[in-house]
């Protein structure tokens, strides 16, 4: 790295007019990300214009590659050499990249990627929001893998799970997802940049000890393995293949099969830290509304609003979509008749819902995908008429 | 088309004091040193040049005097792309395709590393094309190997850009009939500020090209023309590997041959080998870092 500094470009008591994606890029900025490789696409490129102007300032790298791939292969590529990396895009961009997100999760490399949503399939509506890649992000790249996205519902969380997403990919040695649609991208809001020291000063592991006993994929209780830098001295080999603790291929299937737990053992081990959620007047609510992200926020309203009435209305949102917060869902809608899953696409979260939910609930979906977020008067009238049904 | 006929090897001219230092220098050169000797039998085939290219790598890398903890190689997915887990270095098997957006990444980050990319035909110009050009124009100290064996050995021998005219392959059972790349020129118009081939069977040589294009500050392409043996040249009745090896003195040239050579049976255009290209185009990282020093200069001034 060119010179690092730790100095921020923002003081964090200063209150802000700020949009989305430019959230976004001081989030990262002030967790320590000091490398971004981007390509540009609508309606993500702000982040990385923001990255353009502030990486330099603390000694970091921006570069704009040649395409998506390239994107992330460079951010994996800068994140292997030691230093906290990050790519953004969207809609076709977000598909580009599947194949080294994989690369990222299967070897095991930090890193976080941005999607901010916009209408699909394809081209689709560049300037438009959507939520429309919730399944893509959970299954977009082959195989079997684990994977972690958020899915922050305002510009001051947009700021703060960006930052989260590189504590938790340092710790955890994963890519880490932030999905947020093209309306939170662009939305300009009032916001006081909060603290995230605690997401600065997260880093990897880095391995200790003798070269010769040093196996770069020996997970310690915490599921993680420590990572080795190179110019560290223990001269590891990385790979796609699947590969036993020394890092080396291997097809013997029981070496194969503790590789796939290693991957799957670090997300069930630290599930109380990767997981977050909002839970507004679930308790008792018979009726629970599911959102996420700017649809959230719709829902906290329609909440509010038939509370007021005398229903008994509450909001599951979830802010770590994947893996989804089963347990935490379960326990918290116990009195729950019927849920509500309002989301800006053709009915994705409710696969998961769907899956989740205990008992003999009807599960109704509220979904829009012309371009338009859900209004809170949509929620409200979807949550009627749930209600009329009872 | 003489296929069997193995001509003489023209002599290359005045050689005798370079060939002198070369067993010199051959003494304190342990290939052992460089390999993770654990991990052999390798998986290569009787033959290959990938190997005989690995071996000129290493002893480039010895004689530059690179120390391995500092070394990353970055390959891509293909039998070139194998080869560099046999390093004992820093070694990453990426993608396919992919390996030198990954080292822009590393090196961007990590200057204090020497970043070596060994990457196929098929990786390098075809999955690989668009980053080959762009990583030629940013011209970013890496060096990129390209073992050019003018096929898919991986995957079973499909046709590759650089499959010469009328060859046989899987995936062109009536012969080729797709132009090739020449990837030098390629790399030479994108920018890449060091240019050079060289054939395995003239290992010193490659060796010295290879240690030219180490030492060379900026991206230097280097092309290597290996034998696929067992599955190129079975299919195309090339001979032997020995025979293969052979047979490149017919099919390549030195370029101070240049004006003096008639024309061969494969390739359409004239395979050269040699340095193409030296020049002094800046190197990308450095003056990346000068920005970011003016950058920290200015908001230093207005800070204050
Ligand atoms: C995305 C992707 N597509 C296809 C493949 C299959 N594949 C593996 S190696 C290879 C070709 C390698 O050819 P080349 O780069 O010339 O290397 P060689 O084996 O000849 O040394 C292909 C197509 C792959 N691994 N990944
Ligand atoms: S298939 Fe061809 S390129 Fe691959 S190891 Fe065998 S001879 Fe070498
Ligand atoms: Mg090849």
């Amino acid at each position: 790295m060119t010179g690092q500094t730790s100095q921020n470009t923002l003081d964090s008591q200063d209150t802000i007019n700020i949009q989305g994606n430019h959230a976004c890029a001081l989030g990262a900025v002030a967790a320590g990300c000091r490398f971004y490789a981007g390509y540009p696409i609508t309606p993500s490129s702000e982040v990385a214009e923001r990255l353009a102007k502030e990486l330099p300032k603390v000694g970091g790298v921006f570069i704009q590659m040649e395409d998506e791939i390239a994107s992330i292969a460079a951010t994996l590529g800068a994140s292997m050499g030691g230093v906290k990396s990050m790519t953004a895009t969207s809609g076709p961009g977000f598909s580009l990249k599947q194949e080294n997100l994989g690369y990222g999760m299967g070897a095991q490399i930090p890193c976080v990627v941005v999607n901010v949503m916009r209408g699909g399939p394809s081209t689709g509506m560049p300037t438009r929001p959507s939520q429309g890649d919730l399944m893509q992000a959970r299954w977009g790249t082959h195989g079997d893998h684990p994977v972690i996205a958020l899915t922050p519902g305002s510009v001051e969380e947009i700021y703060t799970q960006t930052a989260r997403a590189f504590a938790l990919s340092e710790q955890l040695r994963i890519p880490v997802l932030v999905l947020f649609d093209e309306s939170l991208g662009h939305l300009v809001e009032t916001i006081a940049l909060p603290d995230v020291a605690e997401y600065e000063n997260t880093v990897r592991k880095w391995a200790s000890g003798k070269p010769e006993d040093y196996k770069p994929y020996r997970p310690d209780a915490d599921g993680v393995a420590p990572m080795a830098r190179p110019g560290d001295g223990y001269r590891v080999h990385t790979t796609g293949l699947t590969v036993s603790e020394s890092g080396f291929p291997t097809q013997k299937s029981i070496e194969v099969d503790r590789a796939m737990k290693r991957l799957f053992n670090k997300m069930e081990i630290n599930k109380d830290l990767i997981e977050s959620f909002e839970d507004v007047d679930c308790e008792d609510a018979e009726v629970v509304i599911v959102a996420l992200g700017i649809v959230g926020r719709a829902a906290r309203m329609a909440v509010r609003e038939l509370r007021a009435e005398g229903h008994k209305v509450g909001l599951f949102r979830p802010i770590t979509l994947w893996p989804f917060p089963t347990q935490t869902f379960r326990k918290l809608t116990k009195k729950a008749k019927s849920f509500v899953v309002a989301e800006m696409n053709s009915g994705q979260m409710i696969l998961e819902i769907g899956a989740a939910k205990q008992g003999k609930q009807t599960v109704c979906g509220l979904n829009r995908y012309d371009g338009d977020p859900i209004s809170p008067s949509q929620i409200i009238n979807a949550v009627k008429e749930v209600l009329d049904h009872e | 088309m003489n296929k069997h006929v193995i001509p003489q090897a023209e002599e290359p001219p005045e050689q005798n004091n370079q060939q002198n230092n070369q067993l010199e220098n051959i003494r304190d050169f342990e290939i052992q040193d460089y390999l993770r000797l654990d991990l052999f039998p390798h998986f290569m085939c009787p033959g290959c040049g990938h190997g005989i290219a690995l071996r000129a790598l290493l002893w480039a890398i010895h004689d530059q005097g690179i120390d391995k903890n500092n070394l990353a190689i970055i390959s891509g997915i293909g039998c070139s792309g194998r080869v560099g887990t046999y390093i004992d270095a820093n070694t990453y098997h990426t993608t396919h395709g992919r390996p030198l957006a990954f080292a822009t990444g590393l090196k961007m980050a990590r200057p204090d590393l020497h970043v070596v990319v060994i990457t196929g035909d098929g990786d390098c110009l075809a999955i690989g094309g668009n980053h080959l050009i762009h990583a030629a124009r940013r011209n970013l100290d890496i060096t990129c190997i390209m073992l050019n064996n003018e096929i898919y050995g991986m995957t079973g021998g499909q046709v590759s850009p650089t499959t010469p005219h009328d060859r046989f392959t899987t995936t062109t059972p009536a012969g080729n009939i797709e132009p090739v790349f020449d990837a030098s020129r390629l790399a030479e118009a994108a920018g890449a500020g060091f240019v050079g081939r060289e054939v395995t069977i003239h290992v010193p040589r490659l060796r010295d090209l290879i240690s030219e294009g180490l030492d060379y500050k900026g991206f230097s392409f280097i092309e290597v023309m290996s034998d696929c043996t067992e599955i190129n040249g079975r299919k195309n009745d090339l001979g032997s590997s020995s025979e293969m090896v052979l047979g490149q003195t017919r099919t390549m040239r030195p370029s101070e041959y240049d004006n003096n050579v008639v024309d061969h049976p494969f390739r359409p255009n004239s395979m050269n080998t040699g340095v193409f290209v030296k020049s002094n185009r800046p190197e990308y990282g450095a003056s990346y870092r000068d920005m970011v020093d003016d950058i920290q200069e200015k908001q230093k001034g207005h800070s204050v």
